[in-house]
This record gives C-alpha cells, structure tokens and sequence, in this order.
C-alpha cells in the first residue's frame, strides 16, 4: 500500500475521533455549567476544557482570558482557527477520505461526506437555533456511523492503519480527560467525596459513555480509585488506556505478519504494555495521577511518531 | 440516426420500445440515472466558476448506435490513423525523414511548443509514443466520417464511457436482453495489458504500472481513481514517487517499490522538475534520466503533444501516405491555416460561416463559432487573427450528425453528437467497442465539450 493512502487513512480516522472526544469534552463542560461554581481554584470550567482539549494558547489569543462559555462553544466546535475544533476534525477527516476515496467502502464515504455536508448545512442556520446538547450529539452519532461503516472495510492493511488511528487517538483523550477532572477540576483535596466531587466523576463516566458500565463493574460509589481502574487498567472498557493499548498491539502485530517486519513502533508498545497490563491501581496512585497520565500522554504520542516513521513516511 | 426523413434500421427497436414507454416511466427513468451518478460521485470541475467547483456531467438515456459492419471501417481507419501518428513521434525524434522529404514543414515541427528536444534519439520501447489515442470525429453522411482532432497526450472521457454503460445496464437491462450490444467493459483490463507490454527492457519479471495524477484537485481526478482501481494499480501522485540510481520507486508502507511502466496524466512540464518546469511539484525530480537510461517506460511518451497539434493535424492524411503507404480511410476536415496569406485571408472575408479554434487549445476554450456569433464578437476576433495569424486555424462547420436526446418537455429532439473512441497501441492495437459520445444539449449548438454545457450519452455497437 502507498505510503500516502496509509496516512490517509490513519488521519481520517484519528480526526473523526477527534471531533467526538471534542463533543465529550462540550459535553462535560456543560453540565458542571449547570452546577453552582466550585469556587476557588482553577479559573472556571471553561478554562479548564480547552486546556484538555490542548488549545488554550490559541483560545487566549483570540478570545482573552474570560473564557465565556459561548466562546468556548465557537471555538471548540465551529472555529476553523482551531485545528481540533469539530468543524476542523470533520473536514479534514473528510478531506483525507477525498484523497483515497477507492481505498474506502461506499458506506464510509457516505458516512464522511454526509458529515460534511450536514455540517454545512448546520453552519448556515442562526446560531440560536444550535443548541450544545444536540450539537453534541450530533457529532458522536457522526463517528459512531463512521465507526460502523468502517466494520465493513476490507480488512487488509489499510484497516489496520484505520484503527491504529482511531485507538491513538481515542487513549490519547482517555487520558486528557481523565487528567482534566482529576488535576484540573477539583482545586483542594479537601473536597474529594463531596458532592461536587461525585457530580464532576458522574459528569465525566457520562461523556465517556460509561456511566451505566462503571456500575455494572463497579458496583456502587465513586473513588478515584475504582475510576483510575477503570479508565486505564479495565481491558474490558473499550475507552479504557489499556484496551486501546491492546488494539494497537494487535493491529501492530497484523502489520507485522503481513509485512514480515517490526518497526521501533512494535518494540516501543511492548514496553507499554507490559507495563499497563502489570500495574495494579496502587501503582498509578503511588506516582501521582497526574504524573501518570502525562507520561502516559508523551509515550503514546511518541508510539503515533514511531508508527508515522515506519510506515507512513515512506521509508527509504 | 437520421436517414432523410426515415429513421435507420439500426435505432429501430430503441425507437419502439421509447413509444412503447409511458413519458412518467421515461422522466422517471431520468431521475433515477442522476441519482445514480450523483451517488457514484461522476462529477468533473469546471474552472474559473468559484466556490461550487464540483458538477455533475448531463448524462441522456438514449443511446448512440452503430452497427458491427459500420464499427468495422471505422476502426480500420482509427488504428490506421494511431499507427501513422506514433511513426510521425518517432520519426521526428529521430531522423525525420518526413521533413526531408518536404511533405511536413520543419518549422512546424521542431518551433512546435509540444515538441521537446530532450527526448531526441531516445528509443521508447516498441516506438510507441501514444499509448492511447483518442480521435474525435463526426460523422456527416451514413459513409463519411470527419477526424476533427487527434488526442495523442492523454485522452480523458474513458471514465465517461464505461459508467455510462454501466448506468445503462442497470437501468434498461430488457434492452441489452433483447439487442446484441458489444461489451466495453475489458477496456481498463487491455489499457492494463497495453502499458505491461511496453515494459522498459531493463525490467525484469512482472511489470509494475502506476497511474500518476496530480490529484484530487484536478478536474479529471475522478477518471484516474476510477481507472487506477479498475486497472488495480496504485494511483500515485509525484511525492509518492522517487528516484534512486538508475530506477523509479513508490513509497509503500512495506518500503519502496519499484515502478516500470508510469501512466502519466500530467503534462510534459511537470513531469521532472530537473528537466522541464523547475517550478513543478506534481513530478518526480530525476526522472527523465530514468527514462533515458531505460529504467521506465513513461505512457505517453514525453513530447507526443507534438503529433496532435491543430497546425499538425492538417498534415495527417499525408503521414498515412508516407510511413504506411495506405489511403487514408478517415478525412479531415478542411482546414484554413490562419498563418497562410491566402488562408488568412479567405478565413478573414468567411469568418461568420466558419469555426476558428487556437491551435494550442483544448476544451472548446477560445475558439469562435462563426454562424453562432455576432458581429461584435466575429470583429473583435479577427483583430486577434490579426495579432497572431499562426495561432489560429479555421474549419467550415459541417453539417453535424445528430441524436435523438431527451428534452425536458419536449420528448425526443434531434441534438448534434461527435464521438470520441478510444485506440490503445502497445505491442498490439486495439480499439475499445465503443466510445464517448458527446452531444451539445443546446438545440442547435454545435460545441459539445463538458466545459460548454454539452452531455454524454452511452454508445452502442449492435453484433451483426
């Protein structure tokens, strides 16, 4: 396969996950909105979404520094400045769909190009009428489709480079997110097990689409404990570090037999998973949340370079 | 299809089975065949028209027919024409007898734009030059066909014609049921064969083709991805391709890959930066020194353009004469040279009952029709005659063949129709049953081409 239809592929698919962690991340701002200000400690929800999303350089220097919710919503969904904002994400998956249209099944292209085109069409309506929580689902529904078309791919090379881009990036916001509302949100120590602290978890497991799995595994109340557990060491939650770190080694390892090579990718994830599979939650809290999740975060954007360099440059 | 007043035997079934048909059933026929190319994505772009760039080509129902008996003397003359123009390349790359001989004149070969020194001497391998040729022509009378131009460099519309026979098939399968219609769809499969038998000699074992595309940008971006996944080639664009000592090579996730045999649809300027325009991004720096050295075959061979030429054209019937020693099967249409004095000057005082075209362009851009315009338009075009004499030929406007075609409202009208076939030359040379047939939906215009708002209809070779 050419190098250039693999990139392709790998970026469409990493961009539409983008765009649905993008409506997550929306989604758990507006509704710690709904609750009463947490008070002191880091300047306000809002502020504390785009610096998970990664953009808040970028926001500042457009916005300033009162990050009002409404500029918020523009900027993570419809400003095309932002390049992870949703309309962003869903033109440049589309665009990278354009480039290699006969490498995807019709489904999938249907599924981009119809995100596109509704999106247009979303564009052009008063901004009154595009209220958060639709617009939000909106764009998870977007990717679950893609997700679903790309089930019918042929699954050859090209679907693996499809998925590597997909689960990259989806543990990459696994662990954003995570980070947000474990360093970012709560301000004190003083206030975990409080009720903002339980809201905040539930708000989180919501947008992550885990909130009924959390208590179907875990039974019961919410520590930061079970939820680190459950985030990155449950193999089972496919939003889980651990699971998509799973999907990548298969994957990898599909490429590998294929090819008949292993690439500085292969060696790097292994390291990877074999810690992540061995660590028990004591591990991660005796390092530090947040410490945890930031190397984990460097690690894996290392593991997408490593990957771009073995197979998507085109080696020589 | 017309024969004086009588319809020709070929078209009648097609016709009965139009009268047969309720016009709901017919208009709804109609939608559902836009439909289907809108879900397929046929879209070509039309430059210079802003933001919506992307359109889809008007696509009529009824069919172009011709029988196997009449196909026959057409092919006869369109291969005789391909092989006569691929001698005319490789003659003038090498010792250009013809221009010795005084049959072409030189300077309309080697002052030519399209005719490039930097090929001079180099043997392609089987001396072909045009891979594929597409010739368009018009037909006039039941036994005259007129070449109105050759296409030497790279046809587009194959696409075209292999869609809009699968459409057609989906749509009236109880036509192709009860008429015997030649297939056309081993075309990508001979195009596929054509380019591995001019493998360069310096490949070894089965050769690897690529179709190179400037990409998605382009405005025939849908036809190469189309062609590339019927030929089942990689379609590649100049970045995935380089050059490394005395070869090509694609990037692949797998390591590079060598390529032999490169079916190019950029121009000859873009294709080595080294060499041509340093200024291209679409070609792959070193890679006429590939060519030189016989490390790949390029299809078609840089510096074709010189054979299809609107000046050179006019010297085609004579190139049949003097490499094949044949009469010359189709005619040429009658040809004013603008650069001639007493050319010029009959094109000057008739300019209002003829059709002047640049002899460098292509798709119906820049040309004049003279019975169509007014007399601003014919004025002001002289003066551009005037400025350039050798820029310009001109042609009478010929009595056009014309096809029943469906008319919003009208039923069936009778609207002008050419067609363009295609020839492949390889080791053999064949020529595809079938063709792109353009027809100009305007009543009574006579430009067809996409970019002026003409359509394409299916064409139907009927078995004998």
């Amino acid at each position: 396969m050419l190098s250039r239809t693999a990139e392709n592929l790998y970026w469409l698919a990493r961009y539409m996950e983008r765009a649905d962690t993008m409506a997550r991340l929306l989604e758990v701002g507006y509704r710690m909105a709904l609750m009463p200000s947490a008070g002191e400690g880091y300047r306000n929800e809002w502020a504390s979404l785009v610096a998970a999303a990664g953009s808040s350089v970028g926001f500042e220097a457009k916005f300033g520094e009162g990050f009002r919710q409404r500029d918020v919503e523009t900027w993570l969904i419809f400003d095309r400045e932002n390049p992870s904002s949703v309309v962003s994400c869903i033109e440049t998956a589309r665009q990278n769909g354009r480039a290699v249209r006969t490498a995807l099944t019709s489904e999938m292209w249907d599924a981009l190009n119809g995100a596109y085109l509704e999106l247009r069409e979303i564009e052009r309506r008063p901004r009154s009428e595009a209220l958060l929580p639709q617009l939000c689902d909106w764009t998870k529904r977007q990717a679950a489709l893609l997700r679903g078309a790309t089930e019918g791919h042929l699954q050859n090379d090209g679907f693996d480079f499809l998925n590597l881009g997909s689960y990259l990036e989806r543990s990459d916001n696994t662990a954003r997110l995570l980070d947000v509302k474990y360093y970012v949100l709560l301000p004190t120590t003083s206030m975990v097990g409080g009720a903002v602290d339980t809201y905040q978890w539930s708000t989180l497991l919501r947008a992550l689409s885990a909130h009924r799995a959390f208590h179907w595994s875990y039974h019961g109340e919410y520590t930061p404990r079970k939820i680190a557990h459950f985030l990155i060491l449950n193999r089972s939650f496919p939003r889980s570090l651990l699971h998509c770190q799973e999907r990548i080694a298969t994957h990898l390892a599909r490429l590998a037999s294929a090819y008949r090579s292993r690439t500085a990718a292969h060696d790097r994830l292994q390291v990877m998973l074999g810690e992540l599979a061995e660590a028990q939650v004591e591990d991660v809290i005796d390092e530090g949340l947040h410490e945890f999740l930031s190397r984990f975060i460097q690690q894996n954007a290392a593991l997408g370079q490593d990957v771009a360099d073995g197979y998507l440059f085109g080696v020589q | 299809m017309y024969d004086g007043n009588d319809v020709r035997p070929a078209y009648r079934q097609l016709v009965d089975w139009v009268g047969s048909t309720s016009p709901e059933t017919l208009a709804r026929k109609k939608e559902e065949a836009e439909a289907l190319f809108r879900r397929i994505g046929i879209t070509f772009a039309v430059y210079g028209e802003g933001a919506d760039t992307e359109r889809l080509i008007p696509f009529d129902m009824m069919p172009r027919i011709f029988t196997e008996a009449e196909w026959r003397k057409l092919e006869r003359g369109v291969k005789q024409r391909a092989r006569a123009l691929n001698a005319f390349l490789y003659d003038v790359y090498h010792r250009a007898e013809i221009v010795r001989a005084g049959v072409v004149p030189a300077d309309l070969v080697f002052r030519n734009e399209a005719y490039e020194p930097a090929v001079v001497g180099i043997d392609p391998p089987g001396r072909v030059y045009s891979h594929i040729v597409g010739i368009d022509l018009v037909r006039t009378g039941p036994e005259d066909f007129f070449v109105l131009e050759d296409n030497c460099r790279t046809p587009s519309g194959v696409s075209y014609m292999l869609e809009n026979r699968e459409i057609m098939m989906r749509m009236f399968p109880e036509l192709f049921r009860s008429s015997r219609i030649l297939p056309v769809d081993d075309y990508p499969q001979r195009l596929r064969r054509t380019l591995a038998s001019v493998a360069p000699p310096k490949c070894d074992g089965e050769p690897v083709a690529v179709l190179l595309s400037p990409g998605a940008f382009n405005s025939a971006y849908y036809e190469h991805s189309f062609l590339a996944d019927q030929m089942g080639i990689e379609l590649v664009e100049g970045q995935d391709l380089f050059v490394q000592g005395d070869f090509v090579y694609m990037r692949t996730t797998e390591g590079p890959r060598r390529v032999d045999v490169i079916y190019r649809r950029i121009d000859d300027g873009f294709l080595d930066p080294l060499c041509f325009r340093p200024d291209s991004m679409l070609g792959v720096p070193g890679l006429m020194n590939v060519y030189r050295s016989g490390g790949v075959t390029i299809c078609s061979a840089p510096g074709a353009g010189v054979a299809d030429d609107k000046a050179v054209y006019i010297y085609v019937p004579e190139m049949i004469r003097f490499y094949l020693g044949e009469t010359p099967i189709l005619k040429n249409v009658q040809t004013w040279k603008c650069g001639d004095p007493s050319d010029r000057k009959y094109v000057l005082e008739n300019l209002k009952h003829l059709v002047v075209k640049e002899v460098h362009g292509s798709g119906g851009y820049g040309m004049l029709v003279g019975p169509k315009s007014t007399q601003e338009q014919i004025a002001a075009y002289a003066e551009r005659i005037k400025a350039d004499p050798g820029d310009f030929i001109a042609q009478p406007t010929l009595a056009l063949s014309a096809c029943p075609t469906f008319e919003d409202g009208e039923g069936l009208a009778p609207r002008h129709v050419d067609l363009r076939p295609f020839c492949l030359v390889g080791q053999e040379v064949h020529l595809c049953h079938g063709g792109l047939t353009r027809v100009a939906l305007k009543e009574g215009s006579l430009v067809v081409n996409s970019s002026q708002g003409g359509g394409v209809k299916d064409t139907w070779i009927l078995a004998d």
